[in-house]
């Protein structure tokens, strides 16, 4: 079974972050950009799914990403996949999420797949959208929010997580699947795997190679772009209550939550 | 400012790619599971089960040792990375990983045959198996040659006697490597041999705890032999070579002790900065007093000093070289530097610095035994002037 984890290079997420008011785009060059952190559980179930069917099982990392985006590569290789393949090109940026999902879709009809694997979303822009939309680009069934997965005679059964519980939804292969950050625990690369990690192929990928549409990613290739941005503005300085005596402290806390009918 | 002009030729302190994402998976590690687990060792004096397996699972105990042997090859450069980032948690951490993969198996790995090798490292690597280093004895410190522990010779056996103390992880090691007399009348060069000893034999018992000033989670004890039988076959090295294999063996570890003052310091200064500018005193941050000032600048010097000092040697290690004189240089400037950052680093938090609280009080302990162990800081400078005048 080829099973192929789509991951996302995003900017570290305790970093301070700005927008280019030139192109309006995030300055992702400068900020550390880390793998996105729900992608780590889609690679960790991949290698799970890999781990118990088999050793004619393999586990291929498609990103799409600068030439930057090879250290998140490396972190996927590090934890056990056994190759990658990388969409870069400088033509790519200003996709939207519609194009993002011609593009990854496009590089996996090039590459080949049984399974694909997806995290539910991305910490930077946190659509959701992506994993859908590449299904239904490639005519697969979509199986998303996955907080179990099951595999068995050439069909997926996946606990769909919802505020309620859980809906059980089955499809046959090949389909696409976007997990949860319940579905397990991701493994640390092992030291082994880190050095493991420089050996395995990292496959480049260009847009001739993936046969893009030129009309159907970039800026002319998106649908939606960015009007304007705004700062969120900054949160006002907080009241303090001091007061020599707790009780009284605590009394004047309680007034103020009062007014604000917290309590 | 821009670059004088392309240089012909450059140094290139660039990590290779393999140990940025060594070096990135540690200290992921360290922030998500070592760095909170700090009080809980601190308090109940033990490293946690389910952290001691995913340090295994990662593969941490083989970190300086073969592939061949199961470990992870990554060189002395490798493993300086891997310790300075585990400098940044709990000292347990790397006194653990210091006694196993530094010096406990490492005597195993320079000297030892390939028979022992084969037998042993696998599962050292995998941490199945737990490793320490015992030298040291009541009246053997600083004077290691003048160990008592005996070894007699009897057919296939040795049979030893006397007793070691302060063996870190004594308490729980599967197996030590062992410095014992086997003929006095040969002294230091010539008369000590190396064992490879299961310390779970007969014959052999461990000592309570030693009650110590800091690195609590990290255990030392005695270890005592009383007609401790060792096959032959698990002499390490050549009979007579053992005090050679000790001191090859404490060279190793130097440079790696380095790296993990130099994370520890990092953290520190990373800790003051942060509440320098956060602590408001006089209607300003105490960040803006030239005092709390200068105590930083001369705190991140001292490391960046400390930090080329490490890499450097951990550069001639791997080129083959010796690097007995760096190796020294780098525990003895390293060390005494943790030391005073540590204690700077307290100094500008203050009261709050002295409480239990804030961590820094347990590094400021802790940080202490790094100018006493594996060597003083006097034999450094004594291996150092001997290296000089030789």
């Amino acid at each position: 079974m080829k099973i192929v984890v789509t991951v996302k290079q995003v900017p570290d997420t305790n970093a301070e972050k700005a927008f280019d008011p030139a192109t309006k785009r995030l300055n992702r060059s400068a900020i550390e950009n880390v793998l996105n952190p729900f992608d780590e559980y889609a690679i960790e179930e991949a290698l799970r799914i890999k781990e118990a069917a088999g050793a004619d099982s393999t586990v291929t990392i498609l990103t799409m990403a600068p030439q930057k985006g090879v250290d998140i590569v490396r972190k996927a290789l590090g934890m056990g996949a056994d190759n990658a393949a990388m969409l870069s090109d400088e033509a790519i940026g200003g996709s939207d999420t519609m194009a993002t999902a011609y593009l990854i879709s496009q590089a996996l009809k090039h590459i080949g797949f049984d399974l694909i694997l997806t995290g539910t979303q991305s910490t930077d822009a946190i659509n959701s959208i992506v994993p859908a939309a590449v299904a239904e680009h490639l005519g697969i069934p979509a199986l998303t929010y996955a907080k179990k997965v099951t595999i068995a005679d050439g069909r997926v059964e996946i606990q769909r997580e919802t505020d309620a519980g859980y809906q059980r939804v089955s499809a046959p292969l090949p389909a696409l699947i976007s997990v949860t950050k319940s579905i397990n625990e991701p493994r640390y690369p092992t030291l082994k795997g880190i050095m493991g990690a420089k050996k395995k192929e990292i496959k480049a990928l260009s847009l001739a190679d993936i046969g893009a549409d030129a009309a159907r990613f970039g800026d002319a290739g998106s649908k939606t772009w960015v009007e304007s941005f705004t700062p969120v503005s900054a949160r006002g300085k907080g009241t303090v209550i001091q007061a020599q005596d707790p009780v009284e402290g605590a009394k004047q806390i309680l007034e103020f939550l009062i007014a604000k009918k917290v309590v | 400012m821009a670059a004088v002009a392309q240089a012909p030729q450059s140094l290139n302190f660039e990590l290779p790619e393999d140990l940025k994402l060594l070096k990135s998976t540690i200290r992921e590690f360290v922030e998500k599971e070592l760095w909170p687990a700090a009080a809980q060792v601190e308090d109940s004096d033990e490293i946690p089960a389910a952290i001691l397996d995913k340090m295994s699972e990662m593969g941490l105990f083989g970190l300086p040792f073969a592939e061949e042997y199961g470990g992870a090859g990554m060189g002395e450069l490798g493993y300086c990375v891997a310790l300075e980032e585990l400098g940044r948690a709990s000292a347990a951490f790397s006194n653990l990983l210091g006694a196993h993969c530094s010096i406990g198996a490492m005597a195993l790995h320079l000297d030892g045959s390939k028979e022992l090798k084969d037998r042993f490292m696998p599962q050292l690597c995998a941490g199945d198996k737990l490793a320490c280093f015992a030298l040291s004895e009541p009246n053997a410190g600083s004077d290691a040659a003048n160990i008592q522990t005996a070894a007699r010779r009897d057919g296939d056996l040795f049979v030893l006697n006397g007793v070691k103390h302060y063996i870190t992880s004594g308490d729980i090691a599967d197996f030590a490597s062992v410095f014992a007399v086997t003929d006095r009348s040969l002294g230091a060069r010539g008369g000590i041999t190396a064992f490879w000893v299961d310390l779970n034999a007969p014959g052999i018992t461990r000592g309570p705890n030693d009650k110590k000033m800091g690195l609590s989670g990290s255990h030392t004890c005695e270890l005592i032999f009383q007609d401790a039988q060792v096959p032959a076959d698990r002499v390490i090295g050549k009979i007579g070579a053992g005090f050679l294999t000790a001191m090859k063996t404490l060279d190793m570890g130097r440079l790696s002790l380095g790296a993990g003052c130099v994370g520890t310091s990092q953290l520190m200064l990373e800790k003051a900065i942060a509440h320098a500018k956060d602590r408001v005193q006089f209607g300003k941050p105490i960040a803006r007093q030239q005092a709390v000032q200068f105590m930083l600048a001369d705190m991140a010097t001292e490391i960046y000093a400390a930090r080329n000092m490490v890499y450097n040697g951990a550069w001639k290690a791997d080129r083959a070289e010796r690097f007995t004189i760096e190796a020294a240089m780098v525990k003895r400037y390293c060390s005494d530097m943790a030391i005073r950052v540590v204690d700077r680093a307290l100094q500008i938090h203050g009261g709050m610095g002295f409480m239990k609280e804030t961590g820094i009080e347990r590094v400021y302990r802790d940080a202490r035994i790094l100018a006493i162990y594996e060597g003083t800081n006097e034999i450094q400078r004594m291996i150092i002037a001997e290296e000089l005048l030789k």
